[in-house]
């Protein structure tokens, strides 16, 4: 039957035909509705989210990567999920702060409006609780940092165990899910600390091992900016306890930068000149490649392609990869930037 | 026609090499104030003529079930021939020259989309994107001239063979995809060198092959068979919108370069050619026509053929937008925008290829387009602007 259905639609397949009425189905490729904006405090909004039914759920925690079309460009970023995962209606919800000149973040706390259809990944991460709920629990975020954690707060998977929140963010009214975290501590469910930068500075490890002097002990999620997790990585790893300590990163953290170079898209015909300081996986998409990406801060692997000729520098330690026709190397683009001419098999 | 370089008023001679690197200059602030603000517009447009595109031929499609009663095939065969158009010209034409590329939308994206076109994407990219719109009207480099089987400049050589070259343009109009398919294949070159055993040869006849299976197997098979009683009519109908398809695009295509106005080139004139005599050529070598916006919509905006051949990879309804200030660019330069209404352009195309049907009549030729007698072979530096002073 379908392969009927193909004999008459051929160029395009049935589905091509299908999306135009329901492109939500299952079959379909992965997409949702969003059907509710609600503004969370002055820069960050909730976006609820019908998912198609091809949707498989989540484990709080994990995040989801959103395709969204800003400006008429696909853009894909990852959110973490902020709903718990029985959800009465099906509904996700992931919670998005607006960054100083982020397009999409911008996009999507400001601009977009209920009814937008967005693309959508299954959702995935580690940054998960273990199926045995350990006794004492140490979230500390910092920002948006703090959404992953929401996830898991909202699903009640904590519950039973001793847990300490140690949030930061510039003033009270900044706090996301502020009202609603207030209210767990006042319930006992959690203990709270909150710091604010304005007041307090930004949050440091030896502060941290003040306001919680057992943090070492406790089994500890950690998410926000790049200059406190590798600090806390750094005092759990000297400390042995590297294992307790469970992080996710929003951001790349740059180490170093390649030596710039023309990058040729061979299959696509395409050549670009790109600095050292560009991913390859920008510089292509800049130039309209269609690039395949994932997490765009080199852990998931999803944008891996082959580097046919030439180097790539890696942008979070400086590693220089070099590779001749034939050998076959694989890249990172997301986390690649070119260190002379390259050849990319895309 | 006459190449440009050996005209008695030859059109560009007062333009002097610093001139041709302006005009350069003014035409890269043009295409880079519409590459600042491409982008939400484009892409909801693109969207919407693909909503209306696939609505209309599955629609009419479903209407020709029934094409046995009358008014059901009228309409039909109507709605089927405006989709086909639709999907050749403002949809495959253009996204296959990458103009949604930026959208960085897999589904509507110059390497991924394929067409309702017997010639495959991939090989039809390469001859038109590559070949002719790098080449454009340069004798023995621009296939696209006579498409291998018509002179239609007289500076290409006569043979007897085209003597009926009215007729073939005929039945190339009629079966306007095969003749691309074979074109694009290049079959009658591969077929005289005896290349056509080379496995690279083979694989792109395969796959020529293979497209066309599957689109005669749609429309003069499957289509007609699912029509139940309607088969025949439903053949009938299926058969005459390839026909009307095939007119159409092949008289927007014959406008494109074959109107009277419209210059070609020697082929060592483009030896070292700058970015701004590559402008310079594409404005001379191509021709417009006017009409409504329906009509500018139905050609894929070919219509704006100088601003296309200009910007290949613009989004396609810019080209009206832009029009005005590329025809300004002439008036300022000196040089002749050529444009009429699609009848008008038609018949000097076709009267070009009844009229080089036979050998060249010199006293026949318009008078700027005879060529200057015992002109010498200049050495030509810079490549378009060399006649300039000579």
């Amino acid at each position: 039957m379908l392969r009927l259905a193909e004999t008459v639609t051929t160029p395009l397949l049935p589905q091509d035909y299908l999306d135009l009425v329901a492109p939500l189905r299952s079959g379909a490729d992965l997409r949702g509705r969003i059907v509710a904006v609600e503004p969370e405090t002055p820069d960050a909004a909730t976006l609820v989210i019908r998912p198609g039914r091809g949707w498989r759920g989540h484990t709080p925690g994990q995040y989801v990567r959103l395709g969204v079309d800003v400006d008429g460009v696909r853009q894909w970023r990852a959110y973490s999920v902020t709903s718990p995962p029985d959800r009465p209606d099906g509904c996700i919800t992931v919670t998005v702060k607006a960054i100083p000149d982020g397009r999409v973040s911008n996009h999507l706390v400001r601009r977009v409006r209920p009814g937008t259809l967005v693309h959508l990944d299954q959702a995935q991460g580690d940054f998960v609780l273990p199926a045995a709920t350990p006794e004492r629990l140490l979230f500390v975020t910092a920002g948006s940092g703090v959404t992953p954690v929401m996830g898991m707060l909202r699903s009640g998977a904590h519950r039973g165990a001793d847990v300490v929140l140690v949030h930061s963010a510039p003033r009270p009214e900044d706090v996301i899910f502020g009202a609603e975290l207030r209210d767990l501590a006042d319930r006992g469910v959690i203990r709270l600390v909150e710091r604010h930068t304005d007041v307090h500075g930004l949050l440091g490890v030896d502060e941290l091992a003040e306001l919680v002097p057992d943090h070492l002990d406790r089994q500890t999620w950690a998410c926000g900016p790049v200059g406190l997790l590798d600090a806390l990585g750094e005092r759990w790893a000297t400390r042995d306890v590297a294992d307790r300590l469970h992080v996710e990163r929003f951001r790349r953290s740059v180490a170093a930068v390649g030596e710039g170079g023309t990058v040729t898209f061979a299959r696509s015909t395409v050549t670009v000149a790109a600095d050292g300081a560009t991913p390859i996986l920008e510089a292509g998409e800049q130039a309209g490649v269609l690039m395949p990406s994932g997490c765009r801060m080199g852990i998931c692997f999803g944008c891996v392609v082959p580097l046919r000729e030439g180097s790539v520098r890696d942008l979070r330690n400086g590693d220089l990869t070099t590779a001749e026709p034939g050998d076959g190397v694989l890249i990172q683009t997301c986390v690649s930037a070119a260190a002379g001419p390259c050849d990319i098999e895309l | 026609m006459t190449v440009i370089q050996k005209k008695a008023d030859n059109p560009i001679a007062h333009l002097t090499a610093e001139d041709i690197e302006s005009l350069g200059k003014e035409l890269d602030a043009i295409r880079d104030e519409v590459i600042a603000s491409r982008g939400e517009s484009d892409a909801a447009y693109i969207r919407k003529v693909i909503k209306t595109q696939r609505t209309l031929e599955i629609s009419s499609r479903a209407v020709l079930l029934f094409s046995l009663f009358p008014p059901a095939w009228l309409v039909g065969t109507a709605g089927l021939s405006v989709a086909k158009i639709l999907e050749n010209m403002e949809i495959g034409h253009n996204i296959l020259h990458g103009q949604y590329d930026f959208m960085r939308d897999p589904k509507i994206h110059s390497t991924t989309w394929e067409w309702d076109h017997v010639s495959p994407a991939a090989q039809w990219k390469h001859s038109h994107n590559q070949l002719h719109h790098t080449y454009t009207n340069v004798l023995g480099k621009d296939n696209d001239l006579g498409y291998g089987i018509m002179r239609v400049d007289e500076d290409q050589k006569w043979h007897p063979m085209h003597l009926g070259q009215p007729l073939w343009n005929f039945l190339n109009a009629c079966f306007f995809e095969y003749g691309i398919a074979a074109y694009d294949l290049e079959l009658g070159r591969n077929l005289q060198k005896g290349r056509h055993r080379s496995p690279e040869f083979r694989a792109r006849a395969r796959a020529v092959g293979r497209k066309i299976r599957k689109q005669v197997l749609k429309d003069y098979v499957v289509h007609p068979l699912l029509s139940g009683p309607s088969f025949l009519s439903t053949l009938a109908a299926t058969f005459t919108a390839n026909l009307v398809r095939n007119v159409w695009s092949h008289s927007v295509i014959m406008c494109g370069h074959f109107p009277n106005g419209v210059e070609t080139f020697e082929k060592k004139s483009i030896e070292g050619e700058t970015k701004g005599e590559w402008y310079l050529r594409q404005m001379l070598g191509s021709a417009n026509i006017s009409g409504s916006r329906l009509m500018h919509i139905m050609t894929g905006n070919l219509s704006f053929q100088i601003e296309h051949h200009l910007f290949p990879d613009l989004p396609s309804k810019r080209y009206q937008e832009i029009a005005p200030k590329v025809r300004d660019l002439f008036d300022r330069y000196g040089l002749a925008y050529t444009t009429g209404p699609l009848p008008k352009q038609v018949a000097s195309a076709w009267w070009k290829v009844i009229r080089l049907s036979l050998p060249n009549r010199r006293d026949a030729r318009p008078a700027q387009d005879r060529p200057v007698d015992d002109a010498p072979a200049q050495p030509r530096v810079p490549a378009l602007a060399g006649a300039a002073g000579a």
